[in-house]
């Protein structure tokens, strides 16, 4: 997932001169994840490179180039640090179109790797996407695997809104089953087959990964692929959409299915309260309130700040998944 | 170097030297004789012009002492100074060992920065409170705190005070008032100023140190408190630690100033610059901060020119972005073997002395690490309860975790 990121931006930085990409130690370093390693040798360090320590800093740079014609795609080391640059994102990024009468806009791209699973505790596991779903004028995605990570990411950079790109860390060496003893890697998962050439994967849409006709569950990030194995534990035959894009969200599909399977689960890592699953489930009854054959329920992260020590007590498991599941099969 | 000759459109300042060169800096010109040390109580933020472009130094190249800023203190404290340094390092040594063997999720040293908190909370009155970053645990040894807490925090097993919530190294200790760790770079710097503008208003002679990395320096956070206390004038220590590095960040990313003291200035707060491996230097100007602000004087801030001798944290690999040779070669030498030669050199130590105190450390450290496993480590637990998922996220426990909670142990949750 780390390399799909890569050529992503590598994709973009050779197609398109204005395209630049900047933040904490993502230049010469590569990123604290190796996200951006070599782009620096390769594009130059006027097009690739480290900024001060200042979130938001980057995100008000982010938005002057922006404006005057530039894609920046900028990066914020953690998605918990992306707070010093909250009202940069949400007074300004988000609202520059709309306040000017369409004569400004700012079309960036902000990365940030976000969730849990890392031992990061309080302040590098958070999920925050709610509450930049939650800004008019912001576009949010959320990536799973390397494909989409890659195919979002070009499109996030080609779009003409701004646009927030989580990326899940947990998942950026492999997939994520739940259990922390076992740490596979991409290698010979579907979804890692990436091709080096430029490709999108469109903001709103998301993505079918299983079929099924007993219950839909809606997730993204890490979470899709704890959904796997929480499917497999309840033995149900489910519909898992991987959403991939929060904004804007591909209701018609989430409809679809659920008229399909009359049954709804929703699972996201960050907390339940005001979380994105509010929005998924208030849609839910309204357009499939007379499909529905059991109450739509959601699997999340506790009320809670993200623990260290403890932290698979925290995060949804298989087998949470797996129980609401069943509840909803016994209606 | 600061890439001013490059033919980029944009100005993207490297680090002075990279992998595969050889790092080389300029033997240090500065001496201990070249600042006067105004009076703490009459003098002008303009009277410190010199004091934050020059470098504050106690301790020569040859070891001994001397100059305006030598401080009045004993060679008894001095060594319990050499001692808590020694005791740092020794148990950052012994740590990385624990997390290389996974009984630790993650660490940070202080390497070469030992001397920092250690001599700066000596300085202190134990009334003053600590807002340190993850780089000063030091203070806590000055403090009192017992090394099996501190390692059981590391571990985050069942006896760890903030309850495996938090990172290790994000240390919480109010008996000694050194206020919690906060990963988020920079926060703490002006949280101290309303620390200290709490102690003011309440009339109490406290006063709060905090420090901030010269990568974070970058940071609102950094700005609000200047000129926070530049408005109020609260009895704060603002220190700036420059260690030339943030985590692949150099300092020349961080700011264009010829040096972070001289930032200060524009805010009307007196400004240091203090050689960060030297203990008396250090000593000295924290004393002469405190001074002025217990009377009353307001703020002082202090760029601490260091070197972050070890990776940033575990999880770093500095050969990536630096020569592995610069921290041999960096001008400011090891804070413990100076404060140690220069002991040796007046009588008051010995080598002997100092291998048995390593000695007699390591024992120390090893006794509490063993004790420490014995409540859990990270590969084997036994874990702190998941129920502290839960306790004290708010005073009370409304009812909608409380519903939370008992899912949770419905299902399963120890």
């Amino acid at each position: 997932m780390v390399q799909a990121v890569n050529s992503a931006l590598d994709n973009m930085l050779s197609k398109d001169e204005d395209v630049l990409v900047f933040g904490e130690d993502v230049g010469y370093f590569g990123g604290v994840f190796r996200t951006t390693d070599g782009l620096q040798e390769k594009h130059g360090a006027h097009r690739v490179f480290d900024t001060p320590l200042s979130e938001g800093g980057i995100a008000a740079i982010a938005f002057g180039m922006g404006l005057n014609g530039l894609k920046p795609v900028c990066e914020i080391q953690f998605a918990d640090y992306i707070f010093p640059a909250y009202d940069q994102i949400v007074n300004e990024i988000a609202k520059l179109r709309h306040r000017s009468g369409g004569e400004f806009w700012t079309p960036i791209t902000i990365r940030t790797p976000a969730g849990g699973g890392i031992r990061g505790g309080h302040h590098h596991s958070q999920s925050p996407e709610s509450q930049f779903t939650h800004t008019p004028g912001l576009k949010v995605v959320y990536s799973s695997t390397p494909y989409n990570a890659k195919g979002l990411l070009i499109s996030a950079i080609e779009s003409e809104d701004p646009v927030i790109v989580f990326e899940p860390k947990r998942c950026y060496r492999g997939p994520f089953y739940g259990d922390p003893h076992k740490v596979p890697t991409w290698s010979g998962h579907p979804e890692a087959e990436v091709p080096d050439v430029h490709y999108t994967v469109p903001i709103g849409e998301a993505r079918l990964v299983n079929e099924g006709n007993d219950c839909t569950v809606i997730a993204w990030g890490t979470m899709v692929h704890v959904c796997e194995e929480g499917i497999r534990q309840s033995g149900a035959s489910c519909d898992l959409i991987d959403l991939q894009s929060l904004i804007p969200w591909d209701r018609e599909a989430v409809v679809r299915s659920v008229k399909k399977t009359g049954r709804c689960v929703i699972v996201h890592e960050a907390p339940k309260t005001s979380g994105y699953g509010a929005e998924m489930a208030a849609s839910v009854q309204e357009r499939c309130f007379w499909s529905l054959e059991a109450p739509v329920t959601r699997v999340t992260g506790w009320d809670t700040p993200f623990p260290h020590t403890t932290e698979w007590d925290y995060m949804p498991s298989p087998q949470r998944i797996a129980e609401a599941i069943r509840g909803a099969l016994e209606g | 170097m600061n890439n001013d000759g490059c033919e980029t459109p944009i100005r993207v300042p490297s680090a002075p030297f990279r992998p595969g060169e050889s790092a080389s800096f300029e033997e240090w010109s500065y001496s201990p004789s070249d600042l006067m040390m105004p009076d703490p109580l009459s003098c002008e933020p303009k009277d410190t012009i010199p004091h934050s472009t020059g470098l504050i130094r106690v301790l020569g190249d040859d070891g001994s002492r001397s100059g305006d800023w030598d401080p009045v203190i004993s060679d008894s404290d001095l060594l319990i100074g050499l001692e808590h340094m020694v005791r740092l390092r020794i148990f950052d040594d012994r740590m990385m060992k624990m997390q290389r063997t996974g009984k630790l999720s993650f660490y940070m040293r202080s390497l070469g920065e030992e001397a920092i908190a250690i001599a700066q909370t000596m300085a202190l009155e134990k009334q003053d409170w600590i807002f340190p970053t993850y780089r000063q645990p030091g203070a806590q040894f000055v403090r009192g705190r017992d090394m099996v807490s501190m390692i059981c925090h590391c571990i985050g097993n069942v006896e760890d005070n903030v309850k495996g919530r938090q990172m290790p190294v994000h240390y919480t200790y109010r008996e000694g008032r050194y206020i919690s760790v906060s990963s988020p770079v920079g926060t703490q710097f002006s949280q101290a100023v309303g620390v200290a503008m709490a102690s003011a208003y309440k009339g109490l002679d406290e006063v709060t140190i905090t420090w901030i990395g010269d990568g974070a320096s970058a940071e609102g956070d950094y700005h609000y408190a200047l000129n926070f206390a530049s408005v109020f004038r609260p009895p704060v220590i603002l220190n700036v630690v420059n260690n030339q590095w943030a985590i692949s960040t150099h300092a020349n990313l961080a700011s264009g100033s010829s040096t972070f003291a001289d930032r200060g200035l524009a805010y009307d707060v007196p400004c240091l610059r203090v050689d960060g491996n030297d203990f008396l230097a250090l000593y000295s100007v924290t004393k002469w901060a405190r001074d002025r602000a217990s009377a009353g004087l307001g703020a002082t801030h202090i760029e601490v020119l260091t070197y972050r001798a070890g990776a940033h944290s575990s999880s770093d690999d500095p050969t990536r972005y630096r020569p592995s040779d610069e921290p041999d070669v960096w001008p400011g030498g090891d804070p413990i073997h100076r404060l140690r030669d220069h002991l040796i050199s007046v009588g008051a130590w010995t080598e002997e002395k100092h291998r048995d105190l390593e000695g007699r450390i390591d024992s120390e450290v090893m006794a509490a690490y063993k004790e420490a496993v014995k409540f859990g480590d990270l590969a084997q637990g036994p874990y702190p309860s998941s129920d502290t998922i839960f306790t004290e996220v708010y005073s009370d426990v409304p009812w909608h975790l409380q519903e939370q909670w008992d899912e949770m142990n419905r299902l399963g949750g120890d």
